[in-house]
């Protein structure tokens, strides 16, 4: 078990410098001189120039500059973005906004999505299961920006339930409304998920021997439906919450979220690479820890499953 | 690419969004009776972004960190809603000749955190602005002060990669132009006679600093303290990337008096949000509004929007180094081109009334700004009159239509519509190619201006840094200047900007820059499109919302309902 966990942290090593080299070129081939850019028409004193390109190392060569930034990672200093703030201090503020609005959206599509496709897979072909499998694909169907905008001016517009924006203010209360829409997508997915799983448990013969051994109809659900239902499901769910901290892009935007989405937006636009592969760095550290967890999760889920070899 | 697809998709959607709005919630403007000013103390809150430098008045160069910057100090001077300065900490400001100043600061005010402002705090400040060591954004605005060029110069080394760099290399450590008499009086000469130089002391580059400033700038720049309406509500009321919060300063007693309690800056990405925001009640004032908005706003917010011109203007360059438009057949297809543009409209149709038609090179709200100017007719849109013109230029000089005529743009902020629009007023009218040429971003059009090899039409835009004529014609269309990148040159303009700059009083200042101006019709070294103009929208909380000459709203005239 710990050496198979040890070996899928060791794969982290070349993803994470085969990404963070891929990023870093990008941003170093981009068009224009970022500094320049931070000044617009008016040009300063050109030492003040040649200074901020010596202090981001702009003036570098791209492999010089790439070395230095994994150097500066190993010494845990992420260096300053081009605003002069230290980079560490700012994913400490934007990661645990993003990280609850994640977390929040994974709740609510992990635990609603997973009861109304349980719920939807025992009634198959019910009224309820109908019913819900066009809302799903209504659902899906929707863009996310557009549930966004839509919600946030009936929401947060005419009815006044709740802020139209977060902004300074991120607490697990005022993410909820970003945190529905950011999920309901997700939902609907885990929803036929969880459903289509669930039918085809129904049928399985451990569920058939439990029926036959007299246990109650909630333990057979629970313990021998739904469990070994899970393991799809979960899968979805570990690689949606990698995607969740990093596509809450549009999210974030709609309602001000001041996360990683946000910052990564920005920082794209004034092309300021270290900024940028500092926070990809982190979602790739987030999505194989993520991954990995799943994968230990199987194990838990389905006794069959073992990683001692 | 994926953002820029998506942003545009956003775009589109709250179009639709805000259509829905505009017959939801838009209604219930019910404005009472507006009576007298509500609680003088409640805090407003305001649309802002995080802004981009430590905020230190000589290093702070763009809008975000200027508002905040303009209401922590005062300065000598101050300006009004029109862009005329007033005395603020100056008590008098005197010159026999233009060149020569004496400056006599008023006595017994105080920074915030208890030491007295005096000529002292002013003169450090700006030489620790002016030196090139300290590496401030805004040492420039020192250069007409004599010594500037010891204590700002800059030496170009060979670093370790062969790279030439350029190093500070002073050789001076203070202005020797900019002498501390006593206590209470600035002596400034100037390198030459510049009768428009007391305009600028009330620009934020010359505010003064307490002494703790000086000794550690970048901390201070967190948390900085002055003499203005406002201060910092407490040690780290700026939360990065979320909000600033400022409260009235109780012993503030200038022209600039609060009356509210405190201004709290929220920062937002998008303006989109914002104004939701404000449908919302949920944020007081923006003065950024979404594009998809520029339409509907004045019906969302019927009482509570504005409208209002500033002194920014938008161009179109023509480089000297574009065969096409040298010699005498170039001077009359540049006149051409602007009198093919229908600005009136293109900034009604495409900017829905943002944007007033350029009537001269600089712009209005500012003393001495005249529509009038002779030539400025080249700047109306007569068809006829600029085929005639191109007619005439072919006659001397066949037109090169090997390649179609390119007009530069930025698209990240938003230009296609309008350049297209020019685009096809030129095509039409002239029957020449033209189209635009998007670049992703603003920095690389300025590198190939820059570098001299951006052959076709660029789009610029300046906004004035003090109310001056002399802002827009200097910096820009002076001979060598540092944003003059299209390389215009002329011995007559640039004579009568220095005699504008010798005169004895503004007025006569003024009546040599719009001879100045007078010569520019005639070359066309740019085309002058429109004026910038100031929109915002306030929510049913706030009134008494206005901007002042550079566009940035009165955040201290600004009242809770």
């Amino acid at each position: 078990m710990i050496q198979y966990v040890l070996r899928r942290l060791l794969q982290v090593i070349p993803v994470f410098v085969g990404t963070t080299l891929l990023v870093y070129y990008m941003v170093f081939a981009l068009p224009g001189d970022p500094i320049a850019a931070l000044f617009g028409d008016r040009q300063p004193n050109p030492a003040v120039i040649a200074a901020l390109r010596q202090q981001y190392h702009l003036d570098e060569p791209f492999w010089v500059q790439y070395g230095l930034f994994l150097k500066n990672l190993f010494t845990f200093n992420l260096g300053n973005d081009f605003t002069g703030q230290p980079i560490a201090a700012t994913l400490g503020r934007v990661f645990p906004v993003t990280a609850m609005l994640a977390i929040e959206a994974l709740v609510i599509q992990g635990v609603f999505g997973v009861a109304a496709g349980l719920f939807a897979g025992l009634r198959k072909g019910k009224l309820f299961d109908s019913t819900v499998l066009i809302a799903s694909l209504v659902v899906i169907a929707i863009p996310t920006f557009v549930l966004g905008f839509v919600l946030q001016l009936v929401v947060g517009v005419q009815l006044g339930w709740a802020k139209p924006t977060v902004g300074s203010d991120a607490s697990w209360g005022t993410l909820l409304l970003p945190a529905f829409v950011l999920g309901l997508v997700s939902f609907a997915y885990v929803l036929r998920l969880t459903r289509a799983s669930v039918i085809e448990n129904m049928n399985a013969d451990y569920v058939r021997t439990a029926t036959a051994k007299g246990l109650s109809r909630p333990r057979v659900v629970l313990a021998h439906i739904l469990r070994n239902s899970m393991i799809p499901v979960a899968t979805y769910l570990g690689a949606n919450l990698g995607a969740l901290m990093g596509g809450a892009i549009v999210t974030e935007g709609i309602f001000n979220v001041p996360g990683v989405g946000q910052k990564l937006y920005q920082a794209i636009l004034r092309s300021e690479g270290p900024t940028i592969v500092a926070i990809v760095s982190v979602f790739v550290l987030i999505f194989v820890v993520a991954n990995l967890l799943v994968d230990l999760l199987y194990a838990w889920l389905d006794p069959r499953i073992r990683y001692d070899k | 690419m994926r953002f820029a697809r998506t942003s545009k998709a956003l775009g589109m959607v709250a179009i639709a969004a805000l259509a829905l709005s505009a017959c939801g919630a838009g209604g219930g403007t019910s404005n009472g009776s507006g009576s007298a000013a509500g609680d003088p103390n409640k805090v407003i809150t305001a649309y802002s972004n995080e802004p981009q430098n430590a905020l230190l008045p000589a290093n702070t160069n763009e809008v975000y960190g200027g508002r905040v910057v303009e209401l922590l100090y005062e300065g000598l001077r101050a300006y009004d809603a029109n862009g005329k300065p007033v005395n603020a900490l100056a008590e008098s400001i005197e010159s026999p000749d233009g060149q020569n100043y004496t400056i006599k600061v008023k006595t017994g005010t105080k920074f915030t955190n208890g030491e007295e402002v005096t000529a002292k705090s002013f003169v450090d400040a700006w030489n620790f602005a002016a030196l090139s060591t300290n590496l401030q954004n805004n040492g420039t605005f020192f250069e007409s002060i004599e010594g500037y060029d010891d204590v700002s110069a800059v030496k170009t080394e060979k670093g370790a990669d062969g790279e030439e760099k350029d190093v500070p290399a002073p050789t001076a450590k203070t202005m020797s132009g900019l002498v501390l008499r006593d206590d209470s009086t600035i002596q400034v000469k100037l390198s030459q006679p510049e009768a428009d130089w007391p305009l600028r002391l009330g620009y934020s580059a010359f505010y003064p600093l307490p002494s703790e400033a000086m000794k550690d700038p970048k901390k201070f720049g967190e948390d900085p303290v002055g003499n203005g309406p406002y201060k910092l509500a407490k040690e780290g009321a700026w939360v990065h990337d979320q909000s600033i919060s400022l409260v009235k300063n109780g012993d503030y007693s200038g022209p600039r008096a609060a009356k509210n309690g405190g201004v709290t800056f929220k920062f937002y990405t998008d303006p989109g949000p914002a104004y939701t925001d404000i449908q919302a009640n949920n944020l007081d004032v923006t003065d950024v509004l979404p594009t998809n908005a520029l339409r509907t706003y004045e019906t969302d917010f019927p009482e509570n929007h504005l409208n209002k011109a500033y002194a920014g203007n938008a161009t179109l360059n023509i480089p000297v180094y574009n065969p096409n438009f040298q010699g005498e057949a170039g001077k009359l297809r540049r006149q051409a081109l602007s009198m093919a543009i229908n600005r009136e409209e293109i900034t009604k149709v495409i900017f829905n009334g943002t944007r007033i038609p350029a009537k001269d090179f600089t712009a209005p709200v500012i003393d001495g700004y005249n529509e009038n100017v002779a030539g400025s007719e080249f700047l109306k849109f007569d068809a006829a009159k600029a085929k005639d013109l191109w007619a005439k230029a072919e006659a001397i000089k066949p037109y090169d239509a090997s390649k179609p005529l390119q007009l530069a743009y930025n698209t990240d902020g938003g230009n296609k519509e309008w350049i297209d629009a020019v685009a096809n007023n030129i095509k039409n009218t002239l029957g020449i190619q033209a189209e635009g040429q998007p670049f992703a971003k603003f920095a690389e059009i300025l590198n190939l201006r820059k570098s001299k090899t951006l052959p076709g039409l660029t789009r610029a835009g300046w906004q004035a840094d003090y109310p001056s004529l002399y802002n827009f014609l200097g910096p820009l269309l002076k001979t060598g200047s540092s944003s003059n990148y299209e390389g215009y040159s002329s011995p007559e303009f640039d004579k009568l900007l220095k005699e504008g700059l010798g005169a004895k009083s503004t007025d006569d200042a003024n009546k040599k820059f719009a001879q100045a101006q007078e010569v520019l019709f005639k070359d066309l070294p740019n085309l002058p499109l429109w004026y910038q103009a100031r929109q915002a929208v306030w929510s049913q909380n706030v009134t008494n919302v206005d901007s002042g000459w550079n566009g940035v709203l009165q955040y201290y005239n600004i009242t809770a309902k």
